[in-house]
């Protein structure tokens, strides 16, 4: 199979972190990971390769540093590693990314099987994969959390939407956004993180993709423009108590337990 | 479509049981108003099987018109698009509005694509400027600014809004019911077949809970939820938490709160060791009575709350359900 994964670089933490022995906050935010649920998509991605022959791209849209990501999916066990970096791809929002991603995996030929990360922990948004399907042509299946391959090649899917789970088989190529509990990403290998080394990250630019036209990328090609940005409105602060640990548990209790009692 | 000016508001049906479900009823409330302000034609599409639950509808919500596109079985984003976009072609609707839900997020994006216009996910604020333009807010950079976003020159111009973020009542100045649709559209699909559907068991859901306990990033270690669940337990309340422990995986995605999360609006709401970051609090705002319990004192969660307490939530925690136990051990202590 022809497996193509889409992954972000994502700063480290999103509402701060805690380390879990010693419980101090850790404050080097600005260090970069790949998305989880990406990862979990490359995983997905590793599983079938273990079943099946396969090749896995990798395709990551960023700055230079952002070929980190992809070093990093190579130490996991991706076969090629696509950076899609260019001055003119900065700034894009959902229209723009999704069209970006496809101009890149279609400069690359076709896929059997396009898979993502269902959303990101920065931009959180969750709808670059269904534009991207779109885009792709494809159908395309968000929270899938089960995904195995039938003995004729088609996919069985187990889709969350909420109140009920679908399970799907589907034939042909498509579109598959993981939600990050289908599998726990594995640890990088010793062996694969020395041979990542050697291994080289193809870099796509405008110049490479089918559609050169720069006014369909970055900020330029954005439907969306952020036109002001502003604190959020806080209700007027009140006093905050102090109280020993004693009282404090004391005024929580009888703040909730009294009135509802009362009523 | 670019350089389209379009007119009217179309929002996305969707349907529980009979009835409108609740995201729906809160988006065609603010439709309403944001129509009222112009003049302009409110749009419902309804794609699915219960076509007649829908048309109903239209006697019990002020809309104009209802289009429906009947199709059996279940949600497919590459089937549902061809029906939005066959509508979208013939109403020519400014703005489009869609819950936040998984089968939202999935159409949303497939549409913004198919016109080439803007998506806003998760908006918590829309409201029009000078220019009739959708002023779109949300929580950005990680949540803790708030971004107001145009989409200028395209149309139409979507957002997606989770439930519980505006309210669903609407006094209406129409008292005929709106039109009905019929359309025919192609709707097949050879290439998924649907095995089966499971029913997902609802866990003591935080929807309607009138206690809510939420963890934050100040719990330490994942065996230290357990002195929190005691505890809700003990005091009839569900435990839920910020996006940090979920992220960690410590707790299930349905138990968070925030914009990525779920909404909730209890008559309690005791957070322990939660910051207070935008995105959290998006998800709370409209609780009752909110009590924080933080260590530090300068936590933005102590901006919202009604009652701030700075304490350590290992000394709190412990206090609270020896208090809790106590008249046990005292009926136990008669017994004897």
């Amino acid at each position: 199979m022809k497996i193509a994964v889409c992954i972000k670089q994502v700063p480290a933490y999103s509402e701060g972190n805690m380390d879990e022995k010693t419980g101090l906050l850790i404050r080097t935010g600005l260090e970069s990971i790949v998305n989880i649920y990406d990862l979990a998509a490359l995983e997905t991605a590793l599983r079938i390769k273990e079943q099946r022959e396969s090749c896995i791209d990798v395709y990551t849209m960023g700055p230079e540093s952002a070929g980190q990501a992809i070093m990093e999916s190579y130490a996991l066990g991706a076969d090629r590693g696509f950076l899609i970096c260019d001055r003119a791809f900065a700034g894009a929002d959902v229209l723009a990314t999704s069209y970006t991603l496809m101009q890149a995996i279609q400069s690359q030929g076709t896929y059997d099987l396009i898979l993502c990360g269902q959303q990101t922990t920065d931009g959180d948004t969750g709808l670059v994969s269904g534009a991207l399907a779109k885009w792709l042509g494809l159908p395309g299946y968000g929270g899938v959390k089960k995904l195995d391959i039938t003995g004729n090649e088609n996919l069985r899917i187990a889709q969350d939407m909420g109140v009920q789970v679908l399970h799907w088989e589907i034939k042909g190529p498509c579109l598959i956004a993981v939600d990050r509990d289908i599998y726990t990403p594995r640890m990088p290998s010793l062996k694969l993180r020395m041979k990542a080394r050697r291994k080289e990250i193809t870099t796509i630019t405008l110049q490479d993709l089918e559609d050169q036209d720069s006014r369909h990328y970055g900020l330029k090609g954005s439907a969306t423009r952020v036109k002001k940005i502003f604190p959020p409105e806080r209700t007027r602060k009140r006093e905050v108590q102090q109280p020993e640990a004693k009282a404090a548990a004391g005024l929580i209790l009888e703040t909730v337990m009294n009135d509802q009692e009362a009523r | 479509m670019r350089n389209e000016k379009g007119s009217g508001i179309l929002v996305y049906l969707e349907l529980s049981g009979r009835d409108a479900s609740e995201i729906s009823r809160e988006l065609i409330a603010k439709a309403y108003r944001l129509c009222r302000s112009n003049q302009e034609k409110l749009y419902l599409l309804y794609v699915g099987e219960r076509t007649e639950a829908a048309a109903a509808l239209t006697f019990d919500v002020p809309v104009d018109e209802l289009w429906i596109y009947r199709t059996k079985g279940e949600f497919q984003a590459d089937i549902w698009d061809k029906a939005f976009e066959d509508c979208i072609y013939d109403c020519r609707p400014a703005i489009l509005l869609i819950g936040g839900t998984d089968e939202g997020r999935a159409i949303a994006s497939r549409v913004a694509a198919a016109f080439r216009t803007g998506v806003t996910a998760d908006c918590t604020g829309l409201t029009l400027d000078e220019n009739g333009h959708l002023v779109q807010t949300r929580p950005a950079f990680g949540g803790n600014i708030m971004a107001s976003i145009l989409t200028e020159g395209s149309r139409p111009q979507i957002a997606t809004v989770r439930a519980g973020i505006f309210p669903a009542g609407v006094k209406s100045e129409i008292y005929t019911a709106g039109k009905v649709v019929q359309n025919t559209w192609n709707n097949s699909n050879q290439n998924a077949k649907l095995i089966r559907i499971e029913e997902k068991v609802k866990a003591k859901g935080l929807e309607g809970a009138s206690i809510v306990i939420a963890a934050g990033r100040g719990i330490k270690r994942r065996e230290d939820l357990a002195m929190l669940k005691e505890l809700a337990d003990l005091m009839g309340a569900v435990l839920a938490s910020s996006r940090a422990l979920v992220e960690k995986g410590w707790l299930d995605a349905s138990k968070q709160i925030g914009l990525s999360g779920n909404t909730v609006a209890p008559e309690y709401l005791i957070t322990f060791g939660v910051s207070g970051t935008v995105q959290f609090m998006a998800g709370m705002q409209h609780a009752r009575t909110i009590i924080a319990v933080n260590s530090d004192r300068d936590a933005n969660i102590f901006r919202i709350a009604h009652i701030p307490i700075c304490a350590d939530l290992y000394e709190v925690i412990p206090e609270m359900l020896q208090k809790l136990k106590k008249p046990e051990r005292e009926k136990l202590w008669k017994k004897i």
